[in-house]
């Protein structure tokens, strides 16, 4: 971009060039207004990490026609997995689909390389008519009156002014602290990722995962693939690349004093990974946070007079065990804030008490509304029981059913009661977990 | 090769090194802390333990990942922010 960017005055500036600023500078471009992209990265993209796999093609489709047509997609999943690991044991629930929603356009979702995908999007917002600033840090807001009106960049007079400001800088929003919208965060909602994108050709990754043409696979890991730190694991196939990493609660890695590149090695090494990654050439390492806490970490105020925070900066992040998202709520979040500012704009009005319509498009795009009914999930996944207990439990209980070693067949009560006790389970917490599952997952 | 050395690893990563560091450790505030996360927690490997006692840290190959400043228990020791625009890490796969 020039730099008379500098002198102008824009309708909105949005802070982040990710799935969340990309789709919120999309729509306020398309609907006329005078809109300003910040990136501080070489280019967007250049410092997003994830899994990645994009589900909810379809709320993409609805903004761009086709998109996985013209967007840089590896694979679309129509297989995932979960699995409960113990030292030397796996045990998973494999779900595969050809049911027209996964197996037919748009798809349920994408496994995405972030540079490539968010590149892409911008340029998209970009089409649509929205200036992109790259290469530029943003390092405080402009205010006037309590009201925010622009933002403080890291150049010579880098202050840019606009009437509405989009805080979508991600997980470690120095935006949203700056403005006070959001709190210090604690290391139990955050999860440190540490992840490889290993080289492996096409035609192996389609024989090794039972794929056909670009059909994907999502596979997940809890238990004692992070060792005992709480966390998890997973592998996703891309065209010809996978995308494999572990995830381990902050808090939890600090205690246990655990390396999280040493995870990730032990991951490749268990017994029931090392074959799927066998021959593969490391081609990139990465790390990033994820807020993984849900309901209880976004923030009390998502909007203030002429600001509003979106994607990863709110928090909308959905770790629940069954459900692991966050590119779909970030654009969904993007959206919403994007039309909250078209509405402002078109009033020429952009204080709190017309941002607040921020709430009402958010809850509209069932992105509150998840939140809320999943809030008590993550405090459950990622307690001690879940980690460390259950999925060893899965494994013995399972070892001990399918062995034949000529001894008396027990029944599966019995079976089960005997690994309880191995284990050191007490009926009492399974009861109670029991209860905990059914109030997280169940209504 | 599958199986990696975590230099292996960061060798992987392009950097674009600015002149001035964007996060600065105070490696005596380090000194009288108990638990010293930073050392195991970083993915970068950049915090030294010093024989003295102190840490010291390289921000060259850094990847920007903010896991150090949430887990700093010793107030103030950390003083972080996002490298200059266009600076820093660089991912092309990720």
């Amino acid at each position: 971009m020039t730099a008379s960017t500098d002198s102008e005055h824009f309708d909105v500036i949005v802070v982040g060039a990710g799935p969340a600023g990309s789709a919120a500078a999309l729509i306020t471009a398309r609907a006329g207004l005078k809109v300003l992209l910040i990136e501080r990265g070489e280019y967007p993209g250049a410092k997003n990490v994830s899994g990645a796999v994009f589900y909810g093609s379809a709320i993409l489709n609805e903004l761009i026609p086709g998109w996985w047509e013209q967007a840089p997609v590896e694979r679309h999943v129509c297989r995932r997995e979960l699995v409960l690991m113990s030292p030397s044991t796996a045990v998973s629930l494999d779900f595969r689909s050809a049911a027209p929603g996964y197996a037919e356009p748009p798809y349920n979702g994408f496994t995405i390389l972030r540079p490539k995908f968010d590149r892409w999007f911008a340029q998209q917002a970009e089409a649509a008519g929205a200036f992109l600033l790259t290469s530029t840090v943003v390092d405080d807001l402009l205010y006037e009156d309590d009201q925010v009106v622009g933002v403080k960049v890291r150049r010579e007079d880098g202050e840019i002014r606009g009437n509405i400001v989009i805080a979508c800088d991600g997980a470690n929003s120095w935006l949203a602290r700056k403005a006070g919208m959001q709190r210090q965060l604690h290391t139990h909602e955050l999860s440190l990722g540490v992840k490889e994108v290993i080289g492996l050709d096409e035609a192996v990754i389609r024989e090794r995962f039972q794929l056909t043409g670009d059909e994907g696979v999502a596979l997940e890991y809890v238990g004692a693939v992070t060792e005992t730190v709480h966390g998890g694991a997973f592998l996703y196939t891309n065209r010809n690349s996978l995308s494999l990493g572990i995830l381990g609660q902050l808090s939890s890695l600090a205690q246990e004093k655990k390396r999280p590149y040493d995870l990730l090695e032990s991951f490749k090494a268990h017994p029931a990974v090392a074959p799927l990654v066998r021959g593969g050439t490391l081609r990139e390492y990465s790390a990033h946070l994820i807020p993984e806490a849900g309901w209880s970490m976004i923030p009390n105020y998502l909007y203030s007079d002429g600001m509003m925070v979106a994607g990863d900066a709110a928090a909308f992040c959905l770790a629940t065990g069954i459900y692991i998202e966050g590119i779909n709520y970030a654009i969904q979040s993007g959206l919403a804030a994007g039309t909250t500012a078209i509405e402002a704009c078109r009033r020429q009005e952009f204080s709190r008490y017309v941002l607040f319509k921020y709430m009402e498009f958010l809850h509209q795009r069932n992105v509150l509304t998840d939140f809320r009914a999943y809030r008590h999930a993550p405090k459950f996944v990622n307690g001690e029981r879940l980690q460390n207990l259950y999925p060893e439990l899965a494994a013995r209980t399972s070892e001990a059913l399918f062995q034949v070693d000529g001894s008396r067949k027990k029944k599966l009560l019995p079976l089960y009661w005997q690994t309880l006790r191995q284990v050191g389970a007490k009926p009492r917490h399974v009861l109670q977990d029991a209860f905990h599952v059914a109030r997280s997952y169940l209504w | 090769m599958v199986m990696t050395t975590h230099e292996e690893k960061m060798r992987t990563i392009r950097f674009k090194v600015d002149n001035t560091p964007h996060i600065i450790v105070d490696g005596e505030k380090c000194r009288t802390c108990a638990v010293r996360t930073c050392i195991t927690v970083c993915p970068a490997n950049l915090f030294v333990p010093l024989d003295d006692g102190s840490v010291l840290f390289n921000y060259e190959n850094c990847v920007e990942c903010g896991a150090c400043y949430f887990v700093c228990a010793q107030e103030g020791a950390i003083q972080w922010s996002y490298p200059r625009g266009g600076f820093g890490v660089t991912f092309r796969e990720s």
